[in-house]
């Protein structure tokens, strides 16, 4: 029973770590219905940022994560300013393939700047640290994004419900021109929740390294997974892709220990298969 | 008549050059220079079967590698386990990855945009781990070649790169001449129309299911022989070597610089997409690693944002634009 | 028998009853007008009659086949060929292409499609586009094309949703001409029509529309002069216009 506890357990806290990642995802196929591809490669700089400045400057993730996310909100910004903003409405393939050269280009130049090799922030305040919860063992850097996760989850959610800024999102979510009638700037809203989108992301990336190692490869995985989440949940639910980044680290967590650990991806991919092809919007899509 | 015939003198004409190219003294001769002309006959010919899917009938998959892979098995398969030469392996390959796409794409192609995008990355993720633990077909180490006769019955040679440039040649001359065929038939025109929009081509007629279902099993058998013989020009094969997302991207992106759902543009990405890859790795070597992954990144970045037609549409647009001036003068 | 009959037929989009209870014949060889006021519901019939929507209850017979619920490709295969109010075109193929798609319905190989193809653009007098981009037409050059296309797929029963609105008054003639040579060819037709200066003086019969239910049907001389009809849809001034221009 502990066993199957602890499983649980690691699969949700997991599950939270994929949920911000496919939250800026969400926000960016809701809101301009692109798949940002280089998704992944926005987690992997972040992870770089915070890996520098903690091994170059002594700063620890837990505080440089604010530098990490604003790096890549930046990043992002940039990205939708220069490539994004020419595609928007173009062939859904346009954007995706786009951002797929982004991808490549960003993985191959953190290769032949910083090596294939995997590196890690020897000691962080977070590193190895971990709390027992009766006979369960809990790890507290990946309790602390998982904490980070909810909470930002919950301010997006807050931020788009119920701010001006929020509705004029959602404004451009449902109709591009009639939300340009009523006088909003869709093109700074564009612009704004691609960063957005990238903040999310920069945060989990900021903090992952406390006991991640980070190497240029390491976003790929991530990016298909919340690919998968944001799919799963529905073409841009917030909910949603909470919901399914929690399946999706749960399924992982069983089928890797209970089949076979190098299963654990393929029981992932057949199931976001399965619930597509059964509901082809996703789980909470309309 | 004037529609039927155009473009097959342009056709005859780049086969004629290929086929006396490695005949040409210079710097063709050299293995390395053969061994880039191979790559890019195969990956022109790769392109192109992923090409009559996602460029003539608009169905983008990301899952190319998947038929790719098996083609390679097949043949692996004969050579090793049971010790026959390539051929009906290559042949029984191709068969499987047809009829594994038919399965495969039949509930898939119900899917919308992104979702279908996103269900053929998962297959091919879902193939590799699958081919990763499979013990029959080698698992993880994959399968290696035993030393064996060369020859075009084995079809592997040690020493020379000449015939592997003539049966890549001959792979190439296939794959085009059947997209050129399909191009000028009633199909190719149904695959085109469904693309454009499948309620106008119901409306008229046209079964647009079996079409795309067609066109998928034309297109995975195509792929199953361009593995086959990539896994004779390497002597080995294991899952990332052929099933991987980046294999399924490399049909894709040389298509897309080449340009979409044209003839002669996979020919042209990858004319300039291999050699640029060989040439830096060549160069740079393992220190300078990704340097030409880098350029290729931009160019996609640069291609799709300015002339979404690719290259081919870069090259219209100059032969217009001469036509023009000449016109004028 | 007639060539294409509508039985009973109704189709809900939840609680909105776009077609109701809706009957009527086509009989071979004639022009059947299908008008009615914007929302009437003559699209929906359309795509109930092409298979592009399955119809809520009735039935659809054409040609002796009872084709309720056929997907549209076998619809069209059997000789019933639609074209679209909203135009579609297919977009990156030329203007020759597009028609060349139609014109393979009944000619498996090119050479006889290509004839059949320049055939129907001829007929359309579209061969000055032959070569443009058919997403680069202006819309009513889309409409013949839609016209051109479907005729290539050498119908039985045409059907055509507004191919004439937006047209001026010399195109408007133009356009009558081209219906009666084609009906002259021995194609039954059934034409939505919002001008109904231009169907009246051709159709043999009109079928009217009003808020999903069939309120009249008939030859078109009585048509405009059913009380009904005119209450609903036509108003005084139209159906006296109408009838100078009958006679
Ligand atoms: N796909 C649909 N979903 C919901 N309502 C529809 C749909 N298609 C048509 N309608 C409704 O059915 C009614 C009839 O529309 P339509 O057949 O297009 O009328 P017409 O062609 O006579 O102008 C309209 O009220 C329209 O809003
Ligand atoms: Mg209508």
């Amino acid at each position: 029973m502990t066993l199957f506890l602890q499983i649980a357990l690691d699969g949700i806290l997991n599950g939270m770590l994929y949920a911000i990642v496919a939250l800026g995802l969400t926000l960016i196929w809701g809101v301009m219905d692109v798949i940002n591809f280089a998704h992944g490669e926005f987690l992997m700089i972040a992870m770089y940022v915070s890996y520098w400045l903690g091994f170059l400057m002594n700063i620890d993730p837990l505080v440089s994560w604010v530098a990490s996310s604003v790096f890549v909100f930046l990043l992002a910004f940039v990205t939708y300013k220069l490539m994004v903003s020419h595609l928007v409405g173009k062939p859904a393939l346009s954007a995706l393939l786009a951002t797929f050269g982004l991808s490549m280009f960003l993985k191959n130049l953190c290769l032949n700047r910083f090596s294939p090799n995997f590196k890690l922030l020897p000691v962080t305040v977070l590193s190895g640290k971990t709390i027992p919860v009766g006979s369960l063992i809990l790890s507290l850097p990946q309790l602390v994004i998982a904490v980070f996760s909810l909470a930002v989850i919950f301010i997006v959610y807050r931020f788009i419900a119920s701010t001006r800024m929020g509705w004029a999102i959602q404004a451009t979510a449902m109709d591009k021109e009639a939300a340009e009638l009523m006088g909003i700037d869709t093109e700074k809203i564009y612009g704004l929740v691609f960063g957005l989108g990238g903040a999310c992301v920069g945060i989990a990336g900021g903090l992952l390294p406390t006991y991640m190692p980070v190497h240029p490869e390491v976003g790929s995985l991530f990016g298909l997974i919340a690919f998968i989440c944001v799919a799963m949940g529905g073409f841009g639910s917030i909910t949603g892709s909470l919901f399914a980044s929690l399946l999706v680290g749960l399924v992982e967590a069983f089928a890797g220990f209970y089949i076979a650990p190098i299963f654990k991806y393929v029981a992932v991919f057949a199931l976001y298969l399965v619930i597509v092809m059964l509901k082809p919007k996703g789980l909470f899509g309309w | 008549m004037r529609h039927r015939q155009s473009g097959f003198g342009l056709g005859c004409t780049i086969f004629g050059i290929l086929a006396i190219l490695p005949l040409i003294p210079g710097p063709l001769q050299g293995p390395f220079a053969k061994h880039v002309l191979v790559m890019v006959l195969l990956f022109a010919s790769m392109s192109q079967a992923w090409n009559l899917l996602g460029g003539y009938c608009g169905q983008v998959s990301f899952g190319h590698s998947v038929f790719f892979g098996i083609g390679a098995y097949g043949a692996g398969m004969a050579v090793v386990k049971y010790g026959l030469t390539p051929w009906p392996g290559a042949l029984l390959g191709a068969i499987i990855a047809s009829i594994v796409s038919l399965v495969i794409s039949y509930p898939c192609f119900r899917l919308k945009g992104h979702y279908f995008a996103i269900a053929t990355f998962a297959i091919v993720e879902i193939f590799n781990r699958l081919f990763m633990v499979w013990y029959w077909v080698g698992g993880a180490l994959g399968l290696d070649y035993p030393i064996i006769e060369e020859g075009w019955r084995n079809f592997m040679w040690y020493e020379t790169k000449t015939p592997y440039y003539y049966g890549a040649f001959a792979l190439f001359v296939l794959v085009f001449s059947t997209a050129r065929w399909i191009e000028r038939h009633r199909i190719g025109y149904y695959m085109r129309a469904v693309r454009d929009g499948q309620e106008a081509a119901e409306s008229l007629g046209v079964n647009s299911p079996q079409v795309k279902l067609t066109a998928m099993a034309i297109s995975a058998f195509l792929a199953a022989l361009c593995g086959a013989f990539f896994v004779q020009y390497n002597l080995r094969v294991d899952p990332p070597m052929v099933m991987s997302l980046d294999m399924s991207m490399r049909f894709v992106l040389i298509t897309i610089l080449g340009g979409l759902g044209t003839l002669w543009g996979p020919l042209l990405g990858a004319a300039v997409l291999i050699p640029l890859q060989e040439y830096t790795r060549a160069i740079w070597g393992g220190l300078g690693g990704g340097v030409d992954l880098i350029i290729f990144g931009l160019l996609i970045i640069v291609i799709v944002i300015r002339q979404p037609r690719g290259l081919m549409g870069f090259v219209s647009w100059v032969v217009g634009h001469r036509a023009r001036a000449r016109g004028r003068g | 028998m007639a060539l294409l009959e509508v039985r009973g037929l109704t189709m809900k989009f939840g609680s909105l009853l776009a077609n109701h209870d809706i009957s009527f014949d086509v009989e071979e060889g004639s022009i059947t007008g299908l008008i009615g006021p914007n929302g009437a519901g003559k699209t929906t019939l359309f795509n109930c009659i092409s298979g592009a929507y399955k119809p809520t209850a009735g039935k659809v017979l054409f040609a002796g086949s009872d084709i309720t619920g056929w997907p549209p490709y076998r619809v069209a295969r059997l000789g019933a060929v639609r074209t679209f109010q909203v135009v579609r075109p297919l977009n990156d193929m030329s203007v020759f292409d597009n028609v060349l798609v139609g014109a393979f319905l009944r000619e498996r190989d090119l050479t006889s499609a290509l004839d059949v193809a320049e055939c129907s653009l001829r007929f359309c007098h579209l061969e000055d586009y032959r070569d443009k981009l058919a997403g680069n037409l202006t819309i009513g050059l889309k409409k013949r094309l839609e016209l051109a296309r479907a005729l290539a797929t050498q119908p039985k029963l045409l059907m055509l949703d507004e191919v004439m609105a937006g047209l001026s008054g010399a195109e408007l003639k133009e356009a009558m001409e081209l219906l009666k040579e084609i009906k002259a060819q021995g194609v039954t037709l059934l034409v939505v029509e919002h001008v109904m200066e231009a169907l009246m003086p051709i159709a043999d019969k009109v079928v009217v529309l009003d808020g999903g239910v069939k309120i009249a049907e008939g030859p078109p001389r009585e048509i405009v002069e059913s009380e009904r009809v005119i209450a609903a849809y036509l108003g005084e001034k139209f159906s006296r216009r109408l009838k100078e221009l009958k006679t």
